[in-house]
């Protein structure tokens, strides 16, 4: 245990370290601006004079004001004890009904995320379902399914999302469709292999004992498919939250972590935009884990678990 | 029991037709221990599966129990055993025996029966709960003999069922399949490329060359039906040993 430990804390300091002198320069020029303001003496004097100068020569040059660019309001590159702060005090300190909740905005993207993790997982098996057993629907829907992950999701979310409004749909189902646009594609290909991953000879064996194509399937095909259907479905869950927030920009939407996103940049919030960032990556990590664990819990439960 | 007349098989493939299987005469009484041997090409596995109507002869005549290889599977005439024991790793060792039984649709009460019976014939009782990989490759393959067992079909197809496994686990299985179809009095037709193996086992051997696959020998062993592994050095074993590698020469003699 100590052994990963360790490691994975020195990785963790390098990069909080990095960050921390990344917004040094980054913030180097607003920081010089305030504290003259207050009246301290820059070097050189005048904003106008520090317009055209790098950050890193004014950093050097005027080391004092280095703690000042890890408190602006406004920075360019928040510091990570701001990003923090900004996290506790929208998730712990508000109340989970309120505007200024990341729950509260991080449940209407989560259930975005899900509804649209399932539509894209159970049609993504059924096309599979489909494609294994039909050479027509073999040559005539994979190329589709490729073809619909090549269009960008930026340009076809709001197509989808006005089009779906002009039938009256709106909020949670359009943002679902757009997640499981995006998750329905990992799901075909890798059970469309998991489920031609059992080898020729025990096709053979299962016709040695005339099974039907249902049996071979229930029997054979599924369960050989399990692995091929987890390592999908963590693809897939990553997928549908990255649909599922891009569902909520082109509505101007105000609920959700995309909102957040969007207001953060209308306003300059850049704190704001790196706590939902981080609150998507949270929530991203967390869901991929809990695929794993369904993964080891399934396997243990087939025997195939050690 | 299987009766194949001028038995024809070619494969169509882009370099022209492959000649698998050529004028086959070959007749396999109830009980026999066939044993099909030959270099690779020969068509000694391409016979057994069309025993098994896993490939369609192009030409003469395959009855197998008196019927068409297709009706005779629907019959469950034979189990087959492969090369590679093809257990599912998900599924315990009586999980797998099961697996054919079910298919078949037989009750509850018979699937527990029977898997104790073939498990015992096959020397793992006991090892019913046992996954696939808490077991070595010659129980694995023992286990798979079972799984073939299970229905209790008459005809025993074995493709190279010990060729992946070391010659001393060979060696025992051999002895085992031996005893095992003393028991059950199944016929058993088994492909092999190892000469001590075809003669220790069978009473029949039937010895093929390629290109195309043609039987060039039918030798009845003259050994009697008790067996144990030191016959392997008499002069009867050695004599018929010999024949069969003529037999594969005389194959070769074509190239």
């Amino acid at each position: 245990m100590m052994r990963t430990i360790f490691p994975v804390a020195v990785v963790v300091a390098v990069i909080v370290g990095l960050w921390y002198a990344a917004c040094i320069p980054m913030n180097i020029h607003t920081a010089a601006t305030q504290a003259e303001r207050a009246g301290m003496v820059i070097d050189p004097e005048g904003a106008a004079e520090r317009r055209d100068m790098g950050a890193i020569a004014l950093a050097l040059r005027n080391t004092g004001i280095w703690g000042d660019t890890w408190a602006q309001d406004k920075p360019r590159l928040p510091a990570p004890h701001q990003v923090v702060t900004e996290l506790w005090e929208t998730t712990v300190e508000k109340k989970v009904t309120s505007k200024r909740s990341l729950i509260f905005h991080g449940w209407v993207t989560l259930s975005a995320t899900l509804l649209g993790f399932g539509i894209g997982t159970v049609a993504g098996i059924l096309l599979a379902v489909g494609i294994v057993h039909s050479r027509a629907m073999d040559m005539s829907v994979m190329p589709w399914a490729i073809a619909s992950q090549t269009i960008p999701i930026l340009a076809i979310a709001p197509m989808i999302i006005v089009v779906l409004n002009s039938v009256g749909l709106q909020g949670l189902i359009p943002k679902a469709i757009i997640s499981a646009y995006l998750s329905f594609f990992p799901v075909v290909v890798g059970m469309v292999k998991g489920f031609r991953s059992p080898s020729q000879m025990q096709i053979d064996q299962m016709r040695t004992w005339s099974a039907s194509r249902s049996q071979t399937f229930w029997k054979l095909r599924l369960p050989a498919s399990m692995p091929y259907l987890f390592a999908s479905l963590k693809i897939g869950i990553a997928a549908s939250l990255v649909g599922a927030i891009v569902g909520e920009l082109p509505t101007g939407a105000v609920r959700g972590l995309g909102a957040r996103l969007l207001t953060g940049s209308y306003y300059g919030q850049t704190i704001q935009i790196w706590s939902a960032l981080f609150a998507t990556a949270i929530l991203a990590a967390v869901l991929v884990a809990a695929v794993a664990a369904m993964e080891r819990a399934t396997l243990k439960r087939m025997g195939v678990g050690r | 029991m299987i009766s194949a007349k001028s038995l024809d098989l070619t494969f169509e493939t882009n370099d022209g037709p492959v000649h698998a299987l050529k004028g086959v005469d070959l007749d396999i009484g109830k009980g026999e221990f066939v044993s099909f041997i030959g270099p690779s090409g020969c068509g000694k596995t391409t016979f057994l599966r069309c025993i098994a109507a896993l490939e369609t002869p192009t030409g003469g005549e395959l009855t197998v129990n008196g019927m068409t290889p297709e009706n005779a599977r629907q019959a469950r005439a034979y189990g087959y055993v492969f090369q590679a024991a093809g257990l599912y790793p998900w599924r315990t060792i009586a999980g797998n025996i099961k697996l054919p039984l079910e298919i078949m649709g037989f009750s509850k009460a018979e699937q527990k029966k029977r898997v104790e019976q073939v498990l015992e014939l096959v020397d793992l009782a006991g090892f019913g709960g046992k996954f696939p990989w808490q077991l070595s490759g010659g129980m694995q393959q023992r286990a798979s003999i079972a799984r073939a067992l299970s229905f209790d079909a008459d005809i025993l197809l074995m493709d190279e069922p010990f060729g992946a496994l070391d010659e001393i686990v060979r060696d025992h299985l051999n002895e085992e399949l031996l005893k095992l179809w003393a028991r059950t009095g199944k016929t058993i037709g088994f492909v092999t490329h190892s000469i001590p193996e075809a003669v220790y086992l069978s009473t029949k051997i039937v010895v093929m060359s390629p290109r195309p696959g043609r039987i060039t020998d039918v030798i009845d062993s003259p050994l009697p039906k008790e067996r144990p592994l030191d016959i392997r050095d008499t002069p009867e074993f050695l004599e018929i040993a010999h024949r069969v590698r003529e037999g594969l020469r005389a194959g070769h003699a074509y190239d």
